[in-house]
């Protein structure tokens, strides 16, 4: 018995049971496909959240107000309460690392804007010129903050795109006045329209120069200090500088907490890495399940053929060749189904990253690889059983069966 | 060439031994033609299967060329079966969704003949039965008589030895059964050593040896000289 005469007819085998054929097909497919799905869902939602990240600018430090006894982030450092705040002149303390290329001090409120008669509420961004180096911003009329000495309160802002055409219309905006609170600044840039990150729609905020933030909010203090370091390998020394140069300014008290993007990034990285396997996992459970049914159903078929299999025996089968013969069967089964399942996993992937183009959806090859290699070895691993019972069939007695 | 020696078999049936064959002693030359006749339960159907090694003895020995073949293990004796014995059952055993050149070909494919030697084989074979116009036919495409020419094709390819039949006959009506029986005797014309065990008095008495057995006994064991 060579392999060709073994897989065909294994294949005859199965094309002499159709019904039963596709439904085993169909339940290997879903198996298969489920996790290709489940986990191209979990890598797109991990690749989203990677990119949304990186797009906040690279090699970024951030620096908060407040410090949490233990490590990591709770909500008291989220709120800032802290009894020192951070200051401007903490952030331009920053710039004298030889590892810093540049600091972006930074004050969020929210704040009613009108022109004319037209008002609404927005997220107000107090900031500096070096903003738009750091988030890798872009305009797409006029300029950004113009590069003054940062206590300077110029009465100017930059405006997101929606902001402009909701305020605007079909108008110029570019050297209008607005109304921000009750202070009046002037239009001297509007966003371009990519420029979208976690958390900020730079589409619906007003950017103001952080001195002007300042009187407008009231406030001496910085919501976040964003320090880009010179290269990948500054960030810890540029962590390390961020904290000493604040202790000392701040009377000895280590009260600042400094993230570094890139550990946000591989903690994001590590949740939804770890989802993409746990719901893999999940799926391949539904492999597991469709093994057994494989298993059952080569039962079945044991049953079903033994007057077939005491023939075979009869004609001289040695009982390793109908192991293989059984074992070929499922194997083919699972294979087919496998194959099936890859097939429709792939194109719902498509379907979903079709659906929504936000979302990335791709099975990583090793999701791929393994939802196979696992169809494969639970399609054979259960037709064992059922082969070796086939194999130890008693040919007399199942000959005489009819 | 068959060689029975003090032969037993015993099976359980419940808590009860039953002597299914008691001390056979049996030998049969080659190119004998033998039929087994007696009545149900007295183990003419056990002596077959124990000849065609699908079933072991009890107890004794049984010699098959002078080899000694209780002793062989499951793969020997598999391929014993399929290149010394060849089997026609009752009820035909065709596999049904294979051709009948497919089944014909099955013993080949065991034997891991080579795909070009097996065609012209099994050609050849459904040629030297008429069967050539029904080799592209299913099983259920093909009459009874049919069917069991297709299956004494199959239990010849191997070109065995020995050729035992379970009642050849059982399910065919009287003429094609007769074209069955034909099939066999020049099958046997040809040197074959044709073993048949049937009810059929008429056609048992058609062998030139009859044994007739009784509760697991060979109560008689005729012979007539036919030239």
């Amino acid at each position: 018995m060579n392999g060709s005469d073994i897989s065909r007819f294994a294949w005859v085998a199965l094309r002499g049971y159709p019904t039963r054929t596709l439904l085993m097909l169909i339940a290997m497919a879903i198996g298969v496909a489920a996790v290709i799905v489940l986990t191209s869902l979990g890598e797109g939602a991990r690749r989203y959240v990677t990119d949304e990240f990186s797009s906040l600018g690279t090699n970024l430090l951030i620096v908060f107000p407040g410090r949490s006894e233990t490590a990591g982030i709770n909500p008291t450092t989220m709120m800032g309460e802290t009894p020192r705040d951070l200051t401007l002149d903490d952030a331009l303390a920053l710039t004298r690392s030889y590892s810093v290329r540049r600091i972006a001090p930074l004050n969020v409120g929210a704040a009613d804007i009108s022109w004319r008669n037209r008002q609404r509420e927005v997220t107000v961004i107090g900031t500096t010129r070096e903003m738009l180096a750091i988030r890798h911003w872009e305009l797409a009329q006029g300029d950004f903050l113009p590069a003054t000495d940062p206590d300077l309160a110029t009465p100017v802002c930059v405006i997101g795109g929606r902001i402009r055409s909701e305020l605007f219309g079909a108008r110029r905006a570019l050297g209008e006045w607005l109304r921000i609170g009750d202070r009046r600044f002037r239009v001297i840039g509007v966003m371009a329209s990519e420029g979208r990150s976690i958390g900020v729609d730079v589409q619906e905020t007003v950017m103001i120069p952080v001195a002007s933030a300042q009187q407008l909010f009231n406030t001496p203090s910085l919501f976040r200090i964003l320090v880009e370091a010179k290269s990948r390998e500054a960030i810890q020394p540029v962590k390390r500088f961020i904290i000493d140069t604040l202790q000392a300014r701040h009377q000895g008290e280590k009260d600042v907490t400094v993230v570094t993007q890139d550990a946000v990034l591989a903690t994001f990285d590590r949740i939804f890495s770890a989802l993409t396997y746990a719901v893999g996992g999940i799926a391949a459970i539904s492999l597991m399940v469709a093994g057994i049914l494989i298993m059952n159903v080569m039962l079945v078929a044991v049953s079903q053929r033994t007057a077939e299999i005491g023939l075979l025996k009869a004609l001289g089968a040695a009982p390793r060749q109908i192991i293989v013969l059984i074992i070929a069967e499922a194997f083919l089964l699972s294979s087919l189904g496998a194959l099936l399942g890859l097939l429709l996993g792939q194109i719902a992937s498509a379907g979903i990253r079709h659906a929504f183009p936000v979302l990335p959806a791709q099975a990583p090859l090793w999701a791929a690889v393994t939802a196979v290699l696992v169809a494969l070895i639970t399609g054979v691993l259960f037709s064992l059983l059922p082969a070796r019972r086939a194999a130890r069939l008693d040919p007399v007695l199942a000959l005489s069966r009819r | 060439m068959i060689e029975l020696h003090q032969v037993h078999r015993d099976f359980l049936v419940g808590d009860q031994t039953v002597h299914a064959l008691n001390d056979i002693n049996l030998t049969i030359t080659a190119g004998e033609y033998l039929s087994i006749m007696g009545p149900s339960g007295s183990g003419k159907s056990t002596l077959l299967n124990l000849i065609g090694l699908l079933d072991r003895p009890s107890s004794g020995q049984y010699l098959l060329d002078g080899e000694d073949v209780t002793t062989l293990g499951d793969v020997q004796q598999a391929h014993t079966r399929n290149r010394r014995i060849g089997f026609v059952f009752q009820a035909f055993h065709l596999v049904p969704r294979l051709t009948a050149a497919e089944n014909v070909e099955l013993p080949l494919i065991l034997a891991a003949t080579p795909p070009q030697e097996r065609r012209e084989r099994v050609a050849a074979a459904l040629e030297a039965l008429n069967l050539s116009d029904r080799a592209r036919h299913k099983p259920e495409q093909l009459s009874g008589g049919q069917r069991q020419r297709i299956a004494i094709a199959r239990a010849t390819i191997t070109e065995p030895a020995v050729l035992l039949a379970d009642e050849p006959t059982g399910n065919l009506d009287h003429q094609s059964g007769g074209d069955v029986i034909e099939t066999l005797e020049r099958l046997n014309r040809r040197a074959i050593t044709l073993i048949v065990v049937t009810h059929d008095a008429e056609l048992g008495a058609r062998a030139s040896r009859r044994i007739l057995m009784r509760d697991g006994r060979i109560e008689s064991d005729k012979r007539t000289d036919r030239a």
